[in-house]
């Protein structure tokens, strides 16, 4: 493949449209089209140049734009079908039986294809990283043929490449003194001016050109930290729950945090309190104010000898929130939920005849006693304890579980009077005296809850990547958005001032923009063909 | 300070409403109206309002932040009508540049119909639930309205190309589908008429029903029930008996809005019709006569240019950083921000059509209108239909 020498003398590289140094047209197809098709500068772009080995072939497919926009257009659609019913992470039950219980033969049929998982498919997950490749190769494509383009240009340019700019005029009779005002105003506005033979190139704004670019590497880095991810030990993300009072080990730190939970506090907001809020809660009743969990951070300093108690040095206290997660080393502890858990029942004895309490007894619900002394005679033993009271399939009373979550009692009450005992089976709002009336009856009389607080521990040694990615995206998008790479020659041909412009995009502002420069002088403002064009097209 | 925050945001919207058609009487008396400066009269007039009514709302949006105590963007009555303030205020920034009261005509009647779709939510202050008490509130949903704003105005500069560009003298599939953008403004407008008309009467109807897990509740019906809930009985005396009754799955109150809006758009739009005698972008194509082709196209274009750096940092940096902080992930695949990045997707592909594939013009246009219409579903659906972290907003 051999490099074309233009007649201007420039050296360009095979496949090159539009010669780097003064614009003439090297590739003939170019001729048909009226205005010239500026984009990348008409430089020899590898995908529009080589197509014969399978690397060829992988790599043109890849820089195509049109390749990367049906990316795109895919995901997007696959993303739509994601939205249609919750994802996985968002349901309680298991997905095999929510989708179907929830919507039916839809919901059946969602589950099936795998839509209730779908952003952690493999497919979809392929597709984001064709859209990476994509990336990638589509901006080395264009960058650096349209970096040295930019840089091989001169100010004097071919005639032909002049003429056939959308903004261009020509002009007869200029004094020099005009040409002098309008480099000063070139030079007020901003324009690196450069001159050669009395010809002139006004431009600025070159480094939006690579606004494209510097996003695309943006997001090739966000990519990346999110693939970053599957690294072991980059990414933490655990629950962790801890009650009241206690104290626990942080997961994944090695067992060299502890955390203690002093309490957990849920508010509400108060309708007399908060006037403002009187009608919207009204409205939508209890609304919370605040999760918060009070707790103490611990690091452990002794030896991590299995079976010993581990010796802890008090790191800080803090107040978990949300929106206010404690971090430390790299991890952040979240205030994520919370459960309240039945502590204590306490329970009057009271005679049946006279209404009368002749004790009262408190029970803990994870270590009730066998016998509670009431005094003058007076005692309760428990027989049997249910703390998450059922009836078996047999009708036997049974427990699901050690959890109070609904505790039943088989009490035997002592007394004076019987001093065999009466006996009674008291469960929540239910009592059942299975020998008969007795005398004597257990009265509720409350209950002391203890909270859980939950907390999500997680650690993303990820997040720089994403961070970084992020940042390079908005200062790529920006630059390539709100800044406009323009051009104007000014050139002396055949005793004629041409005068043309481009610019990548904005053509409103860069016309606005000639008529300032060109102000006070006798050159005519260049015309847009580009509308002339289009005017002979459609007739007029 | 709440009374005096409605009232400016009544005031605002008057304003507009005024201003209207002042843009169109800016335009009428204008001969000439190509990328040339200097407005008459009228569009002095229409912009001086404008620039009021702002004013105006941006008082209500100030006192209403000093009443709640924080910004109002918290729920589906604030963001909205934050979102229509943000409209205006992005055509104001977009007519400085361009100088065209042509946009305004689009323009206004967008926002005032997003002003009016945003009263018709519960407008009580309302206090926020701890994930949203946050700084980044303000800054994530007034950084996403705006940028959404911006992006609106490349829709009401691809309508005004659409009805320039597009032939009215014959039916085909251009106009018709131009049509139903026409026809789906007016919807909103039906369902604004509905639900005034319903709540000043004060229609209410309540039903027992049954929900999907055999639970009997009650649901209250603010219009009349077309669509009855599943085994609905009726409980209010000289209630409104439900023509069709609906499975248990389906949202019939929902529904029935919906059906009432469509309704009322169909007899609206057919009565528009009736006095117009022709389709409606066919009887604004007088307005647009005078405006160039390519310098509406670039009005188009540039505002998604300016509007996508703007959203791309509100709707997804500032909400991955708050995602960060209230969820513990930055980002968590909830059906909002799948929509913010759907949004930001099409945009992406948007500006590549036209860079590569010289998608121009018309193409470009109704890429626009596409644009927009997602933006209104994240706005509305994503809010109102489909269950999210997110949907706290459609209280």
């Amino acid at each position: 493949m051999k490099d074309v020498k233009c007649e201007c003398g420039h050296v360009n590289p095979h496949g090159t449209v539009l010669c780097e140094a003064c614009g003439k047209i090297l590739d003939e197809r170019e001729n048909k089209d009226q205005l010239l098709d500026m984009r990348y500068e008409g430089s020899a772009r590898r995908s529009q140049t080589y197509n014969k080995t399978i690397i060829d072939k992988i790599w043109n497919f890849f820089s195509s734009v049109k390749v990367g926009v049906w990316l795109i257009i895919i995901t997007l659609l696959a993303s739509i079908l994601g939205t249609v019913l919750p994802q996985k992470m968002y349901i309680d039950l298991p997905p095999e039986v929510f989708y179907e219980q929830e919507y039916g033969w839809f919901g059946k049929l969602y589950y099936q294809l795998g839509l209730h998982d779908l952003y952690g498919s493999w497919w979809y997950l392929l597709l984001i990283a064709m859209i990476g490749i994509s990336l990638v190769i589509c901006s080395l494509d264009r960058v650096v043929p349209l970096y040295k383009a930019l840089k091989a240009q001169r100010v004097t340019r071919n005639d032909g490449f002049l003429k056939r700019q959308r903004l261009f005029g020509t002009n007869t009779g200029i004094e020099d003194k005009d040409l002098h005002l309008v480099k000063e105003h070139l030079k007020e506005k901003r324009y690196h001016v450069r001159e050669e033979n009395g010809d002139l190139l006004a431009e600025k704004g070159r480094f939006s050109r690579w606004g494209p670019y510097v996003n695309h590497v943006g997001l090739i880095i966000f990519l990346f930290g999110g693939m970053l991810r599957f690294i072991p030990g980059m990414y933490v993300n655990e629950n962790l729950w801890v009650k009241e009072g206690e104290t626990a080990a942080v997961p994944e730190t090695g067992d060299r945090f502890y955390l203690q939970n002093n309490q957990f506090i849920l508010q509400h907001y108060d309708k007399d309190q908060n006037k403002t809020f009187e009608k919207a809660l009204e409205r939508a009743g209890d609304v919370v104010k605040n999760y918060q969990s009070n707790v103490v951070l611990y690091k452990r300093v002794s030896d991590n000898l299995p079976g010993e108690k581990p010796e802890l040095k008090k790191v800080k206290e803090y107040k978990v929130r949300v929106n206010h997660p404690l971090t430390f080393e790299g991890y952040s502890i979240f205030q994520a939920s919370y459960r309240s858990e039945l502590k204590a029942m306490s329970f009057f004895l009271l005679n049946k005849n006279t209404n009368q309490s002749v004790g009262e007894l408190k029970i803990d619900l994870q270590d009730p006693k066998e016998k509670y002394d009431l005094g003058n005679g007076y005692a309760v033993k428990i027989l049997n304890y249910f703390p998450d009271f059922e009836f078996a399939k047999d009708g036997e009373p049974s427990t699901k579980t050690r959890v109070p979550n609904n505790p039943a009692f088989v009490f035997q009450m002592i007394s004076p009077e019987k001093p065999e005992g009466e006996t009674s089976f008291v469960a929540i709002k239910q009592t059942i005296e299975p020998f008969g009336d007795n005398t004597y009856k257990m009265a509720f009389k409350g209950i002391e809850t203890k909270n859980t607080s939950g907390f999500i521990v997680r650690k993303d040694s990820t997040l720089w990547a994403i961070i970084l990615g992020g940042i390079l995206f908005m200062i790529g998008v920006i630059q390539g958005a709100y800044w406009n790479h323009r051009r104007i020659w000014i050139q002396q041909k055949d005793g004629q001032i041409w005068i043309a412009a481009h610019t990548n995009k904005n053509w409103y502002g860069l016309k606005q923009e000639i008529e300032k420069v060109l102000r006070d002088t006798k050159l005519n403002i260049p015309e847009d063909q580009h509308q002339n064009e289009k005017s002979d097209k459609e007739g007029n | 300070m709440a009374a005096l925050s409605s009232n400016l945001l009544f005031i605002a919207f008057i304003l507009y409403l005024v201003a209207t058609p002042f843009y169109g009487g800016a335009i009428k008396s204008k001969k000439e109206l190509n990328e040339n400066k200097g407005t008459n009269k009228w569009g002095v007039i229409a912009v001086a309002l404008t620039i009021v009514g702002f004013i105006a709302q941006l008082g209500y949006f100030i006192t209403r932040w000093i009443a709640a105590g924080h910004a109002p963007v918290s729920n589906m009555f604030e963001f909205t009508t934050f979102f229509g303030m943000a409209l205006v205020g992005a055509f104001i920034i977009i007519y400085f540049i361009y100088r065209t009261s042509l946009l305004g005509l689009f323009t206004m009647p967008v926002a005032l119909l997003v002003i009016a779709y945003a009263s018709m939510f519960p407008k009580d202050i309302s206090p926020l639930i701890p994930a949203l008490q946050s700084y980044w509130l303000h800054i994530h949903v007034t950084t996403v309205a705006i940028g959404e704003a911006i992006l609106a105005i490349s829709f009401a500069a691809g309508v005004i190309y659409l009805v320039k560009a597009i032939d009215q003298t014959k039916s085909n599939k251009r106009n018709f589908w131009l049509e139903v953008v026409m026809f789906s403004l007016v919807a909103v407008l039906g369902f604004v008429v509905v639900s005034t008309v319903f709540s000043a009467t004060g229609y209410h109807e309540k039903f027992n029903w049954t929900d999907k897990h055999g639970k009997v509740n009650v649901m209250e019906y603010t219009m009349p029930a077309l669509t009855g809930p599943n085994e609905g009985e009726l409980l209010t005396n000289e209630g409104f008996k439900p023509l069709v009754e609906m499975p248990a799955i389906i949202n019939a109150k929902k529904l029935n809005t919906v059906i009432w809006s469509l309704m009322a758009g169909l007899v609206l739009y057919g009565f528009i019709r009736l006095v117009l005698r022709k389709r409606i972008a066919a009887a604004l194509k007088p307005f647009v006569k005078n405006i160039n082709l390519d310098f509406v196209d670039e009005i188009s274009y540039r505002s998604v240019l300016i509007g996508f750096p703007v959203f791309t940092l509100g709707g997804l940096v500032f909400a991955m950083i708050w995602a960060q902080m209230a969820w513990s992930r930055f980002w968590g695949w909830d059906p909002k921000e799948v929509w913010a990045l759907i949004t930001w997707l099409f945009y992406a592909a948007f500006m590549h059509l036209r860079l590569s594939k010289g998608w121009h013009g018309e193409k470009s246009a109704w890429l626009a209108v596409i644009g927009f219409v997602i933006i209104m579903f994240n706005l509305v659906a994503v809010n109102l239909i489909i269950a999210g972290l997110h949907s706290y907003a459609g209280s």
